[in-house]
């Protein structure tokens, strides 16, 4: 019935396909390393229980200690300044000339990491213009852990790339790409979530989730009294730079006799609102705490449209809750997960490749915004749209403000 | 008609989807050759057929299940189900494995079989009980599992990532399931059972045909292949978790995946070739936009304007030849040509 | 049939028809009527747990806010119920969302404008989404899905992944704001009475040609296009309207939720079970518009219901998996038993059926029943 013609020029439309799975070249996909991840090195991946129990005492007490410790370096340049501790050596790495970074990105699918890869923009635009980056080539994983094992395989064979960048999607599934990628011998620099190896030439993060849970939860304490109810509102369960916050706060709730409920919301902000009208309806709610400042303003306009007085909060500085701190005049403070850690990565290339030395571990500052520094915070960042963070520090870089006013995306 | 539409009116779906990958080949040849790479080096040809692997199961699966009048939209936790079932029981010990591989497609296979039993002695449509089943799922999965969970040893992991040449291992493995699943399809009484009871339930029945066999059998395999695909997650990623299905949004996308490759959402008409032609489609889409640097929603953009313009393409085809029962003009043999005598009046 | 309705028939009429209150337990036995069952029980039962929720006060917020998922499921019922899907319906509130946010600011003067513009854009994607269906004949699950994938796609792009902010208070106040002190009730939100003329309205339209014809399409779109129906019409109305309840959906949620990314996200499956739970079958011809929005109001009641049994808000998928497959498959059994007569009274001895007139010669009226 078919004619034969069909059939040929389906053949030759399956041919060339048929041709991509004859080349036999040598294997590109090598194998993962043996020792390093056969013995899981920390407890991170634990099997034993299900519900896993994201407290750690002594990392607890690590971040407590770096909140009041001294950093290195200007404090006008919060992205450079690190605490003093092990450095690595990267005379290895020295060379002239404009290098390729390659940059696998969890993804850009929250506000945070947005204001975050649009100041990495810019940051690179500096350094393309001072001949340190020729260009940084950058693959999006869409928050998809197997996509971004992908991109990373796919920057060792194909990328020609001079170092990498990465920010992981979650840690313990990334962990043998990013192995596989320190095995090429280019330096590999690694922000925001960590990976269970310490191969990577340096980690660059703020104190870390511990700190803020720290913070926001003993100015909580010290506004309320004890038995006082505070409604938690959560993101989402299993990311561990949020569960670490709730681990700290929790554990400093139940000391100070806070009464403290968690809800999970999915940063949604009709979930927020139903979520506190629910909790008034059934008592009085005199705080807030949040693990991530999305949708903190629903939160304060359901205690409006309740008629009820409006709480002592916690937020982030994400410029949403840092003007409807200003307008309302709640007793509040904003944590931050440090934006400018987004500058960070580039600058620490720039370094690597001058064979300079620099932290193993690189911890940035932490410093929340409270009530007497609003003012000046919302003065620089005047005009900013709603879902772009205070400290993202690149008032120095060119294109402020429009850029990140425009959120003009690369 | 003129002569081209005539020409591609004679074309099975199977053929237009495979031209339509040529066209993608060549579009990505075209593309990657512009900012000096090759579309055919070894490490651009094993990230598409990475790409293939996860998605390419459960999209078999999912053509089996469409095939047979239903849909499967509880595979995102499924899949994330079996990995952390896999990893879990695997717990870095080489000697657990084949007693993990077993758990896990047992529990997905059980999984299958309650879902076959809902539609079919039920009566529940398709999309409902698997989203309810699935809703379900994803309840025990964020009440029990905060996280990652589990290890799974060196030896499973290299499944993930090793490969002949350019060609993953887990595309060779998906493709034998392929096989096996066309060895069904046209083979065995079952499969052709599935046709029937897809193309017209109440004919299959009256036909003699039990109609719940062949809905139970495909829900079961669809469910197992997601748990294939857990596994392959679990090896890829070393650990097992509760999200992995959901972040790769697998239930819509692998029933665009298969309608894109020609099977009736309707069932009862597709083949295996075509939903294979499909997934490889959305991976050399998502290569090319990845190697171009294409901004990650307007990925998203692509991806909703090639599904529908790429379903558009062959739906308006006349499902099924058959020749024309009156002629065009009117002649003494219709019955339409003779007035019908007026009642009354 | 202008003589149907005269004297003499709806006599008889009177006479065959079984009693009111009979009438309105059959109903009541549908799925369609049982969904209002369910909803009284739950409510009640989250009164017993926790009693100032039945204050009128917290009663009427309580609909208030439950108002944007009913209206968006009345609009996914005319979708389902002439047979097709609506998956496009998130992602057209999460753009109405930003679209309102980014274009008023803090303009009062922009915001009719901008309303206009949100109406006209929302029937736009609908007329699209029901060419591409009708027309260009791709299955609706693929054509919605792809405008699900390419709208808010192109709205995160336009804005860079996030919206500017809040608009004016004035629009807001359509979401957030209502008729203040009234007596009892303390405040009718404004959702409220937008819900009320939305219901109105989807009632009467199903009354009306447009609405049985759309049952008939849902139903068997063959008889119904061999009987004379412009079938791609009706069916790209349904989307329209459909996509138009997103759009007020959006409107509504901009004022009480506000504007950020993530509102509208996955409305469409919340909404297609609600329409699921409200009995309306999938794949079309059967159900009642009012029951689906009682099907939403069952949901937001089970959930609120959870949330003050203290159940752990991660079981709460469980629970509505469990209930959509539970009350689907309740109703396909029962509208099975329907089909096979077991609730037929009208064989019942009891009823005489009074015998029909004879027709006088030469007339249309009456006629023997064969």
């Amino acid at each position: 019935m078919r004619n034969n013609s069909v059939r040929a020029i389906a053949l030759a439309a399956a041919l060339p396909l048929v041709a991509l799975t004859a080349c036999t070249t040598e294997p590109s996909v090598t194998q993962t390393t043996g020792a390093g991840t056969g013995s899981p090195a920390t407890n991170g991946a634990a099997s034993s229980p299900a519900s896993k129990d994201w407290f750690d005492q002594s990392l607890y007490d690590t971040q407590n200690q770096q909140r009041s410790a001294t950093f290195e370096g200007d404090p006008q340049k919060p992205y450079l300044q690190y605490i003093a501790g092990p450095m690595t050596d990267t005379s290895k790495y020295a060379a002239k000339g404009a290098k390729k970074v390659c940059f696998a990105n969890a993804s850009i699918s929250n506000p945070w990491r947005q204001t975050g890869w649009i100041t990495m923009n810019q940051q690179l635009k500096v350094l393309k213009s001072s001949g340190v980056i020729s260009e940084m080539e950058t693959r999006d994983a869409k928050d998809n852990d197997n996509t971004q094992i992908a991109d990373i395989d796919y920057f060792i064979a194909e990328g020609k790339c001079d170092a990498f960048v990465i920010s992981p999607n979650s840690t313990a599934a990334l962990t043998q790409a990013v192995e596989r990628a320190c095995q090429t011998g280019k330096p590999v620099v690694v922000f925001d979530r960590g990976v269970e190896t310490k191969c990577p030439t340096t980690f660059i993060h703020p104190i870390g989730g511990f700190a803020w849970g720290i913070d926001t939860a003993t100015f909580l304490s010290d506004k309320l009294k004890s038995g006082d109810k505070v409604v938690a509102l959560r993101i989402l369960p299993g990311v561990d730079v949020l569960e670490h916050r709730w681990a700290a706060a929790k554990k400093i709730f139940a000391e100070k006799g806070i009464q403290a409920k968690d809800y999970f919301t999915g940063a949604d902000p009709t979930e927020i609102k139903k979520i506190i009208s629910d909790e008034l309806a059934t008592g009085d709610v005199k705080g807030v705490w949040m693990d991530a400042g999305d949708g903190a303003v629903a939160a304060l306009e359901a205690f409006e449209d309740a008629g009820k007085p409006l709480p002592v909060m916690t937020g982030e500085d994400e410029m949403s809750f840092l003007t409807k701190w200003k307008q309302t005049g709640i007793t509040a403070m904003a944590p931050v997960y440090s934006n400018f850690q987004w500058r960070t990565p580039l600058l620490a290339l720039e370094k690597i490749f001058k064979g300079e030395q620099i932290p193993t571990e690189w911890v940035l500052p932490q410093k929340p915004i409270l009530a007497d520094e609003l003012d000046t915070w919302l003065k620089r960042n005047q005009g900013m749209p709603s879902g772009h963070y205070a400290k993202f520090g690149g008032e120095d870089l060119p294109g402020y403000p429009q850029v990140w006013q425009q959120r003009q995306m690369p | 008609m003129n002569r081209r539409a005539g020409f591609f009116q004679r074309l099975s779906a199977t053929q237009i989807v495979y031209l339509v990958a040529l066209a993608t080949l060549i579009l990505g040849v075209l593309l990657v050759n512009s900012i000096g790479r090759s579309f055919f080096s070894p490490g651009n040809i094993s990230s598409i057929l990475t790409g293939t692997s996860v998605l390419g199961f459960i999209a078999i699966g999912q053509t089996l299940v469409i095939l047979a009048g239903s849909l499967d939209l509880s595979v995102p936790y499924v899949t994330s189900l079996a990995s952390l079932i896999a990893a879990g029981v695997m717990a870095n010990n080489p000697n657990n494995v084949l007693f993990g591989v077993l758990l896990t497609l047992g529990t997905a296979a059980v999984i299958g079989l309650a879902i076959g039993l809902i539609v079919a002695r039920l009566n529940v449509h398709g999309f409902i009980a698997t989203l309810g089943v699935g809703l379900i799922i994803s309840g025990y999965l964020a009440t029990n599992f905060k996280g990652s969970f589990g290890e799974t040893p060196f030896a499973f992991r290299l499944v993930g990532a090793t490969g002949l040449g350019p060609v993953p291992i887990s595309t060779i493995i998906m493709l034998a399931c392929a096989g096996l699943a066309m060895l069904l399809l046209h083979r065995t009484r079952v499969g052709h059972h599935l046709y029937a009871v897809g193309g017209d339930i109440a004919v299959a029945r009256t036909s003699g045909i039990r109609v719940d066999v062949p809905v139970i059998t495909a829900h079961v395999i669809c469910s197992v292949l997601a748990g294939m695909a857990g596994l392959l997650l679990a090896s890829r990623l070393g650990v097992g978790s509760p999200t992995v299905g959901s972040q790769g949004g697998y239930d819509l996308l692998s029933i665009a995946a298969v309608v894109l490759g020609g099977t009736l959402l309707s069932g009862g008409k597709g083949t295996i070739t075509g939903t294979l032609g499909g997934v490889l489609i959305f991976a050399m889409l998502d290569n090319i936009m990845s190697v171009m640097q294409v901004n990650p929603f307007l990925k998203d953009v692509v991806r909703g304007v090639v599904i529908v313009v790429a379903v558009a393409v062959y739906a308006r085809r006349r499902i099924v030849s058959r020749p024309e029962r009156f002629a065009a003009k009117g002649s003494a043999e219709t019955p339409a040509a003779q007035p019908v005598p007026a009642e009354g009046s | 049939m202008s003589t149907a309705l005269n004297s003499g028939h709806s006599a008889i009429l009177k006479q065959n028809r079984a009693s009111r209150s009979e009438r309105l337990l059959r109903a009541l036995r549908t799925p369609g009527g049982a969904i209002f069952i369910l909803l009284i029980i739950l409510l009640a039962a989250i009164i017993v747990l926790n009693p100032s929720f039945g204050e009128p006060g917290s009663f009427i917020r309580f609909i208030g806010r439950t108002a944007p998922i009913a209206i968006a499921a009345i609009g996914q019922y005319f979708v389902i119920v002439g047979g097709e899907f609506d998956l496009s319906m998130g992602s057209v509130v999460t753009m109405q969302v930003i679209v309102a946010g980014n274009l008023i600011r803090q303009d009062d003067a922009k915001v009719i404008p901008v309303l206009v513009l949100m109406l006209v854009l929302g029937a736009f994607i609908g007329l699209v989404n029901g060419l591409i269906t009708t027309l260009l004949q791709v299955p609706s699950f693929i054509v919605t899905l792809g405008m699900m994938l390419a709208l808010l796609g192109l709205v995160l792009y336009w804005t860079g992944g996030a919206a500017q902010g809040n608009p004016a208070d004035s629009f807001r106040q359509i979401g957030r704001g209502g008729i203040q002190n009234v007596p009892v009730l303390d405040i009718i939100p404004y959702p409220v009475l937008i819900l009320t003329a939305v219901a109105v309205t989807a009632f009467v339209l199903m009354r009306r040609p447009f609405g049985r014809m759309l049952i008939a399409v849902g139903d068997n779109p063959a008889a119904a296009a061999l009987a004379g129906s412009r079938v791609w019409w009706v069916r790209t109305r349904a989307f329209m309207m459909s996509s138009l309840s997103a759009t007020l959906a959006g409107i509504l949620l901009v004022g009480y939720a506000g504007v950020h990314p993530s509102v509208g996200h996955g409305y469409e499956f919340t909404a297609i079970t609600a329409v699921v739970l409200g009995g309306v079958a999938l794949g079309g011809g059967r159900g009642w518009v009012l029951s689906a929005a009682a099907g939403a109001f069952a949901l937001e009641s089970l959930f609120t219901l959870l949330n003050f049994m203290g159940v752990q808000a991660t079981w709460r998928d469980t629970v509505q998996g469990g209930i959509i497959i539970v009350a689907v498959a309740a109703a396909s059994r029962s509208w099975q038993r329907k089909r096979k007569g077991a609730t037929a009274s009208a064989h019942d001895d009891q009823h005489q059926l009074a015998p029909t007139p004879t027709p006088a010669e030469g007339t249309e009226q009456g006629g023997e029943r064969v």
